[in-house]
């Protein structure tokens, strides 16, 4: 028996409420599937579990409980049901029928109680927990965010970065010229719908950077760095009515443009109307920021722990540039690094920056 | 379509991007970025959702025009 713990959502999560079970004592998990909606200071986050097997005990819902508490004890593959009358053969009594509508229905037919002549699981106690669990499916309407409480959040974590991580700055200026070029040509023949933001082109590039200096990408933990085992930027998202939410854009370096702009439009959707997912709060190893067009034109972040750096990228603004020994007017977009000393020096930083020049001057390639 | 079904097309679609805005409180010339605190990412959901409510293709290269309520009106009436 495995237990599935409360996850820490978060370098400042301490407490998280449990509000809602998506799976009855019975279901089948696999590592991944969302099994909990958890409310926290960040909003309702859909919980995924880590473990595959059978949900056999979960904890009551309306609790604040803390990083670690076990929500739910999970039978895993090999282990015999400790709830179910065990018969001869190391078996509950399940009817055939039952155990292929089971199957069916992905549940668990050995985990559910039985009520058939000494124990056995019948055909009619298979429906009841589909039932259940059907009946468990629609969700409460979701809390909206409190400002108060997310204030609060952001104030502990930026806290601790300040106070922890001893961070040092770099930024540098990137001629966007070929970049606007390439995405207004990509986005005048298209759709509404299937065009780029800018910012994709940004998250690509940052996430290509990364490949070659991956001394940036992961956590600082335990006194020592652990490098992230995929390139999942966490994207800033300013929250109507305050507050900010990095969710990871789960291994940015491989996909598509077109599949970046899908996941970050459905980030900003979810971030906003609750439903991020947990490993979307806890699986980030950098932190991209990006503060649009009508934003400051940079930004100088403060690395979210345990990371070890951030990237910002400020408003895009036309300025005189040398060009080939004269000058032109060209867009120019300030880019900017905070980074952990305890990790890297400016050297490797000034790296990285190099890497997200050399690829937005090379958008095809994107 | 008249300005009264423009007008309604508008407050769904803003609904969906910044439900507590009351579109009443908007003058015809502002700047609805800078009227509603629309990001770059809410600004092209806007111009989704006008192109999905009115099948107008809305090429990139007119998307400034709709930057108001009044360029709205011109644009889509």
């Amino acid at each position: 028996m495995a237990d599935f713990t409360m996850p820490a959502l978060g370098a400042d999560m301490e407490t998280g409420k449990l509000v809602q079970w998506l799976v009855r004592p019975g279901a089948r998990v696999r590592r991944g599937d969302v099994v909990a909606v958890v409310e926290t200071h960040k909003g309702a986050i859909d919980v995924e579990i880590f473990l595959d097997g059978v949900i056999e005990q979960l904890a009551p819902l309306g609790e604040d409980l803390p990083v670690g508490a076990v929500l739910a004890r999970v039978r895993t593959a090999g282990e015999t049901p400790a709830a179910a009358p065990v018969m001869g053969a190391s078996r509950a009594r399940v009817s055939p029928a039952a155990r292929r509508r089971a199957g069916e229905l992905d549940l668990d037919a050995a985990g559910l109680p039985g009520s058939g002549a000494e124990g056995a699981v019948t055909l009619a106690d298979v429906e009841r927990a589909a039932a259940a669990r059907q009946a468990g499916a629609p969700a409460p309407a979701r809390r909206g965010i409190d400002p108060a409480q997310m204030r609060q959040a952001i104030a502990a974590a930026m806290a601790r970065s300040k106070r922890e991580i001893p961070h040092y700055y770099l930024g540098s200026s990137v001629d966007m010229q070929a970049a606007s070029r390439w995405l207004e040509a990509y986005n005048a023949d298209r759709p509404p719908d299937q065009r780029l933001l800018p910012a994709v082109l940004l998250l690509k590039a940052t996430a290509t950077a990364l490949r070659q200096v991956p001394q940036l990408n992961g956590w600082y933990e335990d006194g020592a760095f652990r490098a992230g085992p995929g390139i999942h930027p966490g994207w800033a998202i300013a929250l109507r009515g305050g507050g900010l939410v990095a969710p990871a854009v789960h291994d940015a370096e491989r996909k598509s443009l077109a599949q970046l702009m899908d996941t970050l439009r459905d980030l900003v959707q979810r971030a906003r109307i609750g439903g991020l997912r947990s490993s979307e709060m806890t699986d980030p190893t950098i932190t991209v920021t990006s503060l649009g067009e009508r934003g400051a034109e940079s930004v100088f972040g403060v690395i979210y722990p345990p990371q070890v750096a951030i990237v910002g990228f400020g408003r895009m603004v036309p300025r005189p540039c040398a060009v080939d020994g004269g000058v032109q007017v060209r867009p120019q977009l300030a880019l900017s690094l905070a980074a952990d000393h305890r990790v890297s020096d400016g050297h490797l930083g000034g790296q990285l920056l190099a890497a997200i020049d050399r690829a937005l001057q090379d958008p095809e390639t994107l | 379509m008249d300005a009264t079904d423009i007008r309604a097309i508008v407050a769904a679609v803003l609904a969906e991007i910044a439900p507590e805005v009351d579109l009443a409180t908007i003058a015809d010339d502002e700047d609805l970025r800078d009227a509603l605190d629309l990001d770059s990412m809410d600004f092209m959901n806007f111009v989704v959702g006008l192109h999905h409510k009115t099948g107008r293709d809305i090429p990139q290269a007119d998307v400034p025009r709709l930057y108001t309520l009044a360029g709205v009106l011109r644009y889509l009436g």
